[in-house]
């Protein structure tokens, strides 16, 4: 169901791990068409040369000590959990 | 000092009210619970509030400290304990932050006090405060308006005295434009400058927590406090952090503003233009040096911006899968309905809408042609801002290209509300900083409109940016103009 451009709502959609209802997905399919036509005002730039920023400011391999200090206890990491049991967060089963 | 009285004041006034022991916190605590019973019913700035936790901090406060009893609203993104921090979605429905951001250790340890939660965007994703999904923000100055976005509910509260002042988040305008658009003062501060642990990641590269006040020395006093390296943010810089106040009152004499021909564009209001071409005269006759400058890949910065900021957004908000926090969809039948499902009812149409695209720039086979291209564009736009500040000291510009706009009136359109972000958002890619001060008024439907200027600094020039804008806002009035909800009540 692709629109104007090279995008696919539904499929990235999947990727991106989002449900979307068909209604939703012909609505955003167009919205993006829109903005990916307007940001392609980028491919008039010559970049030849040019390195990608990484960073805003130049600050580079920055380290800490590996040590352990305190953080959450179990109850706290868990404080927010859905669910969960046993000190763990609980999930549909994942392997057979 | 009472009731809307007390409430109307600067920080700087209600410090040395406080330390003359005129009033206590806890009567600056109730003087604001009255003034939010009041106003916020119209205005709905605040998502959540904990008045006995504030006043139980009021009890104790310690007014010699340098924001000692005042409290500060803070946006809903940023973790404070034990408070809710929805980001306005559903899907941190329920969750309770369990640490604080260190912006908000920082406020503590100067004495302030964290008080209530304001609305915005879902996820900061926004120019308006449409996109939260659990309240729509209202324009103090005209309640049939936007307050501007993301930091919306932070600008409101200030510019309707429900706040002294307040924290946001400026990714890509998101303090400056909601400032301007509610007549008060929002300072994005360098990228780095202000540590974004405790701040709910919405494009990492961009994202920068700031101050929104009423007044210029406001900003500076809240900068004191919460400006310095934090070694739980790898992005923060280890570089001293000045006293913002006390460049404050010098001399413009010889300062170097440039003035981009770039930005001085068609679809700027009118109105905008006549305000902002006489802030610059104003700023001339205080001594300032206005220099025309350009900046020519400035064109490209909303392009720009909206590849990086959603393909940051799209790594970003991959944790909320119902997992370990917040919502969680009913009965999943297994784990990729889980995720599927709990996203597609917890995320609002914005935020599902810039994780697809990011999503989609950074997916195999279009990585080189959106993303990467976007990045080197980006250096281009970091590489004209640092040539132009070899000759200037600061640049001027509108901060929105228009007054605030009609609730609903861009909602439809994704790259109009985009588009709102014209003049903001080259800051945030460059990594500089920028503030944003009332200059004026537009006239639209009878109504009074705030117009605000903005100044961009080089990198970790906050002193300077600071300095021009309170010399600037000092020589006008228009920082003491009230919105009309603030006098619609009757004093205390």
């Amino acid at each position: 169901m692709a629109g104007n451009s090279d995008l696919d709502v539904a499929y990235v959609a999947r990727l991106a791990r989002i449900n979307l209802t068909e209604d939703e997905a012909k609505v955003f399919q167009q919205q993006l068409d829109d903005v990916l036509k307007y940001v392609d005002k980028l491919r008039q730039v010559d970049v030849t040369g040019v390195d990608a920023a990484a960073h805003a400011l130049p600050v580079f391999n920055v380290f800490r000590e590996d040590a352990p200090r305190d953080w959450f206890t179990v109850e706290q990491a868990l404080s927010n959990a859905p669910r969960q049991a046993n000190g763990l967060f609980v999930v549909p089963k994942v392997v057979e | 000092m009472i009731g809307n009285e007390l409430s109307a004041v600067s920080i700087a006034d209600l410090q040395l009210v406080l330390r003359r022991r005129e009033v206590s916190s806890r009567e600056v605590i109730n003087a604001l619970r009255e003034r939010i019973e009041a106003v916020d019913g119209d205005l709905s700035a605040y998502l959540s509030l904990d008045i006995a936790a504030a006043m139980k901090e009021a009890e104790h406060a310690n007014v010699d400290l340098p924001l000692g009893g005042i409290p500060i609203a803070i946006k809903d993104i940023i973790n404070v304990m034990g408070q809710p921090c929805t980001c306005a979605s559903k899907i941190l429905n329920g969750y309770r932050a369990p640490y604080d951001a260190t912006v908000i250790q920082k406020l503590r340890a100067a004495g302030a006090i964290p008080f209530g939660k304001t609305n915005l965007d879902e996820f900061a994703m926004g120019s308006s405060t449409e996109n939260s999904a659990l309240k729509s923000t209202r324009n103090p100055w005209d309640l049939s308006r936007v307050p501007g976005g993301s930091s919306g509910g932070s600008a409101a509260a200030v510019a309707a005295d429900e706040a002294f002042g307040a924290l946001g988040s400026d990714t890509g305008g998101s303090i400056r434009q909601p400032a301007a658009l509610c007549g008060v003062v929002g300072l994005k501060p360098t990228y780095g400058r202000v540590s974004r642990f405790g701040l709910v990641a919405f494009a990492s590269s961009l994202d920068q927590i700031g101050p929104v006040t009423k007044t210029v020395r406001d900003a500076a006093l809240i900068m004191n406090a919460v400006a310095g390296h934090d070694p739980q943010d790898s992005t923060s810089l280890n570089a001293p952090v000045p006293d913002y106040v006390s460049s404050l009152g010098n001399s413009l004499r010889g300062v170097r503003l440039g003035v981009p021909k770039e930005y001085m564009i068609e679809g700027i209001d009118p109105q905008v233009r006549a305000a902002i071409n006489a802030a610059v005269k104003q700023l001339n006759s205080l001594g300032a040096d206005i220099i025309e400058v350009s900046l020519t890949s400035t064109e490209y910065a909303i392009a720009v911006y909206y590849i990086i900021a959603t393909a940051e957004a799209s790594a970003n908000l991959a944790r909320f899968d119902g997992v370990r926090y917040g919502y969680r969809a009913e009965n999943p039948k297994d784990v990729l309905d889980l995720y599927g499902r709990t996203r597609e009812e917890g995320f609002g149409p914005e935020v599902k809408r810039r994780i697809i695209l990011g999503t989609y720039v950074l997916s195999s086979g279009y990585y080189d042609a959106y993303y990467l291209r976007a990045q080197k564009v980006r250096e281009l736009i970091r590489r004209d801002f640092a040539k132009v500040f070899e000759k200037v000291d600061a640049l001027i510009s509108p901060t929105s290209p228009v007054a605030a706009f009609k609730v609903g009136e861009r909602v439809a359109d994704p790259l109009q509300m985009y588009l709102a972000d014209i003049f903001t958002i080259a800051a945030n890619l460059a990594g500089i900083c920028g503030i944003s001060v009332p200059c004026g008024f537009a006239e639209l439907d009878g109504q009074r409109l705030p117009i605000g200027l903005q100044l961009l600094g080089k990198a970790l020039d906050e002193a300077r940016i600071l300095q021009i804008a309170h010399a600037y806002e000092q020589s006008t009035d228009w920082h003491k103009s009230r919105p009309p909800i603030a006098s619609s009540l009757p004093k205390v």
